[in-house]
């Protein structure tokens, strides 16, 4: 007979979801053992990989935008996957690495914020959010430790602030704040060279896009396992701003519009 | 020696009843309203931070009156419920329905088999795609569900309330005329009206532009709907005859 709810629904007194989960249903959690992972001959399975995610600060918060490539060794898995995500109303998470445990963790890390909210009836700080975030990635320790690592990027704004912060992990949970900009994956180094030049204090939102659009190509200039807009298929990168008003996605159209822009001066001063 | 000592059950149970009734009579009353666009909530509630209505989900929220450690407790599992049902499957396949079962049964349980039922009434409100898919089911203590159509009141005033609302269509008003007409009737078996201040109300909203309709309306949004004028238009859809529109439909519990 179904008598209602199980006991632990009623008594649990956790306000974290991952942690009631793991004791009421352990079996929907993202796991997978390592060995899973390893075909018989001792390699690794091909799993995905996402690449390269920038995220600055702007006039009135933060700005995140990420490529829309997923690799598996050389073959391109998907052009059109989404790595930037909302995390809540006020903030958003943007990850490069095994992309699987990528967006399940993404998924996970949106409940929780929620899950938290509701249960005690207020959000969490973007401190404690960027802390519960770093406290999931030191549950995952194993996987990272057999290659398939995760790192995420975090960004938000203090509710009812005028100003944003931004977080960047490791693997084993470290959690650092970054000053001005960041940019995590494969192509993060070129794109962080761009960041260097491009970035200023107190950009707009749209000379914030510009500037995104700009270190994004500059990084699938050079690297391989990041796609740059795609003209053919209308694929752009996803960009998010946040501000006090919440979180925002930049229009695909209005990308494209701005990434037309830079590959054409580009190519007027007839550069390599 | 002395005899044993026997309850019949009627009696048990009767007994229970009443001291459930007894309860949840001493408390304020809640209203849930369905209007054109959504759910509103209403709750006579002095407490800023003890609430009575909160969100569970995407589109289904919660109402209470009763003892609040109890009903907080309900809220608590039912949150955790939805959550882990949209996390295993998808954030579709949560549904009013299905909490509402779980619900029912605990408090089913509870009320059988425990040395003390719970004292609490509940409402679970949903809304749909469409107005025709808004669900609101009201549990009592004792576990028994009831589908109601338009509105439904719980707590101390609650029969008083019900007289006062039944025969009344608020599903194709406008959100201004159907707060005041809830505020009006949360003064029931008082002198004066509820404090704005005092008044805690929430609107599940099928134009919210997150994938969460549950909004809290603070005194400032009710101030200012509530100084609106009315305006007195007609919806187009009074033709329709009331006679059916407001009867409750009892239910047996489902899904058994």
């Amino acid at each position: 007979m179904n008598t209602g709810f199980d006991p632990a629904f009623l008594s649990a007194t956790t306000n974290s979801f991952t942690d009631f989960a793991r004791t009421v249903a352990p079996d929907v959690l993202p796991h997978i053992s390592p060995e899973q992972l390893v075909s018989a001959s001792g390699e690794r399975a091909g799993v995905p990989d996402g690449t390269t995610i920038i995220a600055f600060k702007t006039a009135h918060g933060v700005l995140m935008a990420g490529d829309r490539r997923a690799t598996v060794g050389n073959l391109i898995a998907s052009h059109i996957i989404e790595k930037v995500h909302a995390a809540d109303s006020a903030s958003v998470i943007g990850i490069a690495g095994t992309a699987g445990l990528a967006l399940e963790l993404i998924r996970l890390f949106q409940l929780e914020l929620e899950h938290y909210e509701k249960i005690e009836g207020t959000p969490l700080s973007l401190e404690g959010k960027a802390n519960r975030l770093a406290s999931m990635l030191r549950a995952g320790l194993g996987l990272a430790m057999q290659g398939l690592a995760v790192v995420p990027l975090f960004a938000g704004v203090e509710p009812g602030r005028d100003s944003g912060r931004i977080f960047s992990f490791d693997v084993t949970g470290g959690k650092y704040e970054e000053v001005n900009f960041h940019s995590i994956g494969s192509g993060s180094g070129f794109a962080r060279g761009a960041l260097k030049k491009l970035w200023s204090p107190g950009l707009s939102e749209a000379g914030g896009v510009r500037v995104a659009v700009e270190a994004l190509i500059d990084a699938a200039d050079d690297d391989s396992a990041t796609g740059g807009p795609d003209f053919v298929r209308q694929v752009a990168p996803v960009v998010r701003v946040v501000d006090a008003d919440g979180v925002r996605r930049i229009p695909e159209s209005e990308v494209l519009q701005y990434a037309t822009a830079v590959v054409a001066s580009r190519a007027e001063g007839d550069r390599p | 020696m002395s005899a044993p000592f026997y309850v019949s059950p009627e009696q048990l149970m009767k007994d229970r009843a009443e001291f459930a009734r007894k309860g949840i009579a001493r408390g304020r009353s809640v209203v849930v309203l369905r209007y054109d666009d959504g759910i509103l909530l209403l709750a006579e509630n002095p407490s800023a931070t003890l609430h009575k209505i909160a969100e569970i989900y995407d589109r289904i929220a919660f109402a209470a009156v009763g003892k609040y450690n109890e009903f907080e407790t309900l809220r608590q599992a039912g949150v955790r419920y939805a959550d882990l049902r949209g996390y295993s499957y998808d954030r579709a396949d949560v549904t009013a329905r299905g909490l509402t079962n779980a619900y029912a049964q605990t408090l089913a349980s509870v009320f059988t088999t425990e040395s003390k039922p719970f004292e609490v009434e509940l409402v679970v409100a949903e809304i749909g795609e469409h107005p025709a898919s808004d669900r609101l089911f009201r549990l009592s203590y004792d576990g028994s569900v009831a589908d109601e159509n338009e509105h439904v009141a719980i707590g101390g005033q609650a029969e008083e309330i019900g007289k006062r609302l039944s025969g009344l269509r608020t599903a194709g008003k406008p959100l201004a005329e159907v707060l005041a007409i809830g505020h009006t009737v949360l003064g029931t078996g008082r002198d004066d009206d509820v404090d704005l201040d005092d008044l805690e109300a929430a609107v599940l909203e099928r134009s919210a532009s997150s994938h969460r309709t549950f909004r809290r309306l603070q005194p400032d949004d009710l101030r200012s709907l509530l100084a609106a004028p009315a305006t007195g238009e007609d919806t187009g859809r009074e033709e329709a005859p009331t006679a059916s529109g407001t009867e409750t439909r009892p239910q047996e519990d489902e899904g058994q």
